[in-house]
């Protein structure tokens, strides 16, 4: 019996199958203007004032504006506010509004919006709580104006408003802005360049915002968060996505166009075609550091501290943490190498690693052999290397150490926790941040150390504070500068925290994006996307 | 009824687990930059400050009242979070049954007919290799070759059917063959297993001497007695399919249930987690009440 039949009809119906689904691919709808990405995280807690998480101030900048924006110099310069006036005294600072300036509702921006929404901002964020203690009053003159009144001539008005990192200072309508800052906002209204589409928001898996056809740009062109914010596409699509290689490879197949923060191992994959661009956005990039916790044994005694800083060294830190020196250097400036505050104070004795030091201080200071617990989150690639690195340096020196791994939302609970190690506590914990939230004493939370109250660690060290307390205010340059190289020297030499150095991370996209911004924070106004 | 008393245990063993657990919900919310006092304040305004037990029985009212709560790190109510994601993972979860059932079965049937022939020993050799991959290299050798190098299918994404036919099957291509991998490779093992057993039953040689079709030996007398287990199969590969999806679902970036539970865990999301191992359980337990039901179908000896 001849099967020939068959086999020329399965023949036929394979290639009209194939043509069927070429066709059907070739004819696929188009995704021009729009730009979809994959951002560093899943956008899943939307109010930028309850969490200081780094994607929901990106998610801030998409839908709200600010007062004040900060230039690629470090600059203030006006956003939503068309000037500000400075009373010869120095303790009035008077703000108008631009005009056109709408709230997605349709509803006018209005002063009494931004008074309330710098007070709620205020309560939580760390520059803000610092402006809070020198603000005597807050009035709203008309409409378009208001005051902030403080008690003494001070920089931080402006600095804090225009703050870029975590938790801006974004603008919300006054009955939004009401809601007390423990509580999560229920609406998403803002005034920025684009406007979430709240119907198409699932969150973890998809953000989609839309244009703000009613945004009034400024003229100047975009800088870091001033500037125009023109916005040159019709939508644009957070898309997250759990697997980096699932991601890289839907870049390379046009899926979608932005990978904000490509695994280093990954990049080849991208830099060896055609059609790709892979570049670092964020300059300034972040800084990775540790912090003892100044409660327990041994890092309640300065000796120890130290010696444990002479045994861990950068390199080796950055090393395995990127891979490859064109992502990293080495860099002892807690406010930021390339800032205005940089200083290289400590960098003799942080950026070697010098064991032998180390054991001959150890032995001065009189270790007893406390084991030191380092927490080392498994599921935190930019964070999952350093404990490691540290943990075989302080080996090499003579600690006893005990490597406790864990995900990275169990450390967020154990670091919070002031029990001593034994009982659930922890010695030396790792993480990093981004530059461009820690460039002066007020912004960088690591070096509050006011004991009970300052971040996980509690050091307490009441001069360190009254220096920050100086610097808040303190309008001259030079004076600034000063106090803020003697905060470096009394935080390093106090082992506060310890920088272990700085890194960028590649952003890769498609060549059909021109336009991307260099910015501290992904930001998608002035892309644009070829049709 | 009987089922009630069981989803009440899971539900009790799971709210002790969860709370046993180190994690946090409030420092997801806060963030890296969050104080120890801003974590408290976002504690309490959680509820999450109350003992263990008035959590527990605030927790259970709402369940009997048939409300699974609101997510802790998203403010969405839970139900709609499980309706949102339940679209890829049933579009995923059918395809596969579908598509391995409808593979496996008759190449274990001809497998076992031709037992000893090249044909068998393919089946075999493909059962032991399709059961020894893990899913996500069989993923990622898939999208390598139909994705970047031929560019046929896309790499990852759903769409739902309402986008189009094509759109939402293009997607679901890649993902189900991989997953589907193991269980052709599962079913086909045991039909193979099972249908041999009864090929030398004294009622298939009483058929063939009454002259019956081979074809009609095979289906009407040989697979059908030999169907028990193989359905048994089918239903335990329902139940784990809920294990498997969670690894397809993140190579494929299909946005369905496997990768809530991820996310739900990872954030010490509670009443997302507590609502999804309600619904598991309760698919686990549907699952075995329709097997049960078909073994009487199938054999009516069987009576319960």
């Amino acid at each position: 019996m001849s099967f020939d039949w068959l086999k020329r009809g399965l023949a036929r119906t394979v290639c009209a199958a194939m043509s069927f689904f070429a066709t059907m691919l070739m004819t696929a709808p188009a995704s021009a203007q729009t730009i979809t990405a994959v951002m560093s995280s899943g956008l899943r807690v939307v109010d930028p004032v309850v969490s200081s998480a780094a994607i929901t101030n990106v998610h801030g900048y998409m839908i709200y504006d600010t007062l004040l924006g900060t230039d690629a110099q470090f600059k203030v310069q006006p956003q939503m506010a068309e000037k500000w006036d400075i009373s010869p005294d120095g303790k009035t600072f008077t703000f108008t509004l631009r005009e056109g300036l709408k709230w997605h509702d349709g509803a006018p921006v209005k002063a009494e919006d931004c008074v309330a929404s710098i007070k709620r901002w205020g309560e939580v964020d760390i520059m803000g709580q610092v402006l809070m203690t020198l603000v005597t009053d807050t009035k709203v003159v008309d409409d378009k104006t208001f005051q902030i009144v403080v008690r003494t001539p001070t920089d931080v008005v402006l600095s804090s408003l225009a703050k870029i990192g975590t938790r801006t200072a974004f603008m919300m309508p006054k009955r939004i802005a009401e809601t007390p800052s423990s509580q999560p906002i229920k609406e998403n209204i803002g005034s920025g360049p684009f406007k979430l589409v709240a119907s198409e928001f699932k969150p973890g898996i998809k953000v989609v915002y839309e244009k703000n056809k009613d945004y009034v740009p400024r003229k100047e062109p975009a800088s870091w968060t001033a500037g125009g914010k023109v916005v040159n596409v019709d939508r644009v699509e957070w898309v997250t996505m759990p697997d980096d290689l699932t991601a890289t490879n839907a870049l390379l197949n046009g899926e979608i166009d932005y990978i904000e923060a490509m695994p280093y191992d990954l990049l080849p994959m991208v830099e060896s075609r055609s059609g790709f661009k892979v570049e670092v956005l964020d300059k300034l990039g972040l800084w990775t550091y540790y912090r003892f916790n100044f409660l327990h044994p041994p890092f309640n005694d300065k000796a120890i501290r130290r010696a444990a800083m002479h045994a861990v060294g950068q390199a080796d830190i950055l090393n395995a943490l990127t891979g490859n020196p064109k992502y990293h250097r080495t860099c002892t400036a807690i406010f930021g190498c390339d800032t205005i505050y940089a200083s290289n104070y400590g960098s003799d004795f942080l950026i070697p690693s010098n064991p032998d030091k180390a054991k001959e201080m150890l032995k001065e200071a009189k270790y007893d052999g406390t084991p030191v617990v380092i927490l080392h989150p498994t599921d935190n690639r930019t964070v999952s290397t350093q404990p490691v690195v540290i943990a075989n340096a302080l080996r090499k020196a003579g600690f006893i150490v005990s490597l406790q791994s864990m995900d990275w939302q169990t450390l967020t609970t154990r670091r919070a926790s002031k029990k001593s190690p034994a009982e659930g506590g922890w010695n030396i914990h790792a993480t990093n941040g981004p530059i461009v939230g820690i460039t002066d004493p007020l912004r960088n939370q690591s070096v509050a150390t006011n004991g009970e109250r300052a971040w996980f660690g509690w050091p307490d060290f009441p001069s360190i504070q009254a220096l920050r307390d100086k610097f808040a205010v303190t309008a001259d340059p030079g004076e600034l500068k000063a106090l803020a190289a003697e905060v470096q020297k009394q935080v390093i030499d106090e082992g506060v925290v310890v920088p272990n150095g700085q890194f960028v991370i590649p952003t890769a996209y498609s060549t059909k994006l021109t336009g991307i911004l260099e910015s501290p924070a992904a930001l998608f106004w002035s892309a644009k996307k070829a049709r | 009824m009987a089922t009630i008393p069981v989803i009440g245990v899971v539900a009790i063993i799971v709210f002790a687990v969860l709370r046993l657990t180190p994690g946090d919900p409030a420092a997801i919310i806060a963030g890296d930059a969050a104080t120890t006092e801003q974590l408290q304040q976002i504690r309490i305004q959680m509820g999450l400050d109350k003992p263990l037990y008035v959590q527990f029985v605030l927790w259970a009212g709402q369940i009997l009242r048939g409300d699974l709560g609101i997510s802790l790190i998203s403010g969405v109510p839970v139900a709609q979070m499980i309706a949102d994601r339940i679209g890829p993972t049933l579009a995923l979860s059918t395809s596969i049954i579908v598509f391995s059932t409808v593979i496996a079965v008759p190449l274990g049937v001809i497998a076992a007919w031709r037992q000893g022939t090249l044909l068998d020993r393919w089946t075999s050799a493909f059962s032991v290799l399709g059961f020894s991959m893990p899913v996500f290299v069989i993923g990622y050798l898939l999208i390598l070759l139909f994705s970047i190098e031929l560019a046929w299918l896309p790499v990852q994404g759903y769409r739902p059917p309402s986008d189009g036919f094509w759109p939402f099957l293009s997607r679901l291509i890649l993902p189900t063959l991989a997953l589907g991998t193991a269980y052709i490779a599962l079913i086909a093992r045991i039909t193979r297993t099972s249908v041999l057993e009864v090929m030398g039953e004294d009622y298939i040689r009483t058929a063939r001497a009454k002259g019956l079709k081979e074809n009609s030996v095979l289906i009407n007398h040989a697979l059908r007695n030999a169907s028990v287990p193989i359905v048994t199969i089918i239903g335990v590969g329902i139940a784990h399919l809920i294990g498997g999806v969670v690894v397809t679902e993140s190579v494929f970036n299909l946005p369905g249930l496997g990768r809530l539970v991820v996310e739900a865990v990872l954030a010490r999301d509670y009443p997302v987690i507590q609502g999804l191992i309600l619904l598991f359980s309760f698919a686990y337990i549907l699952i075995n009440l329709l097997v049960d039901v078909l073994y009487t179908v199938l054999d009516p000896r069987i009576r319960y």
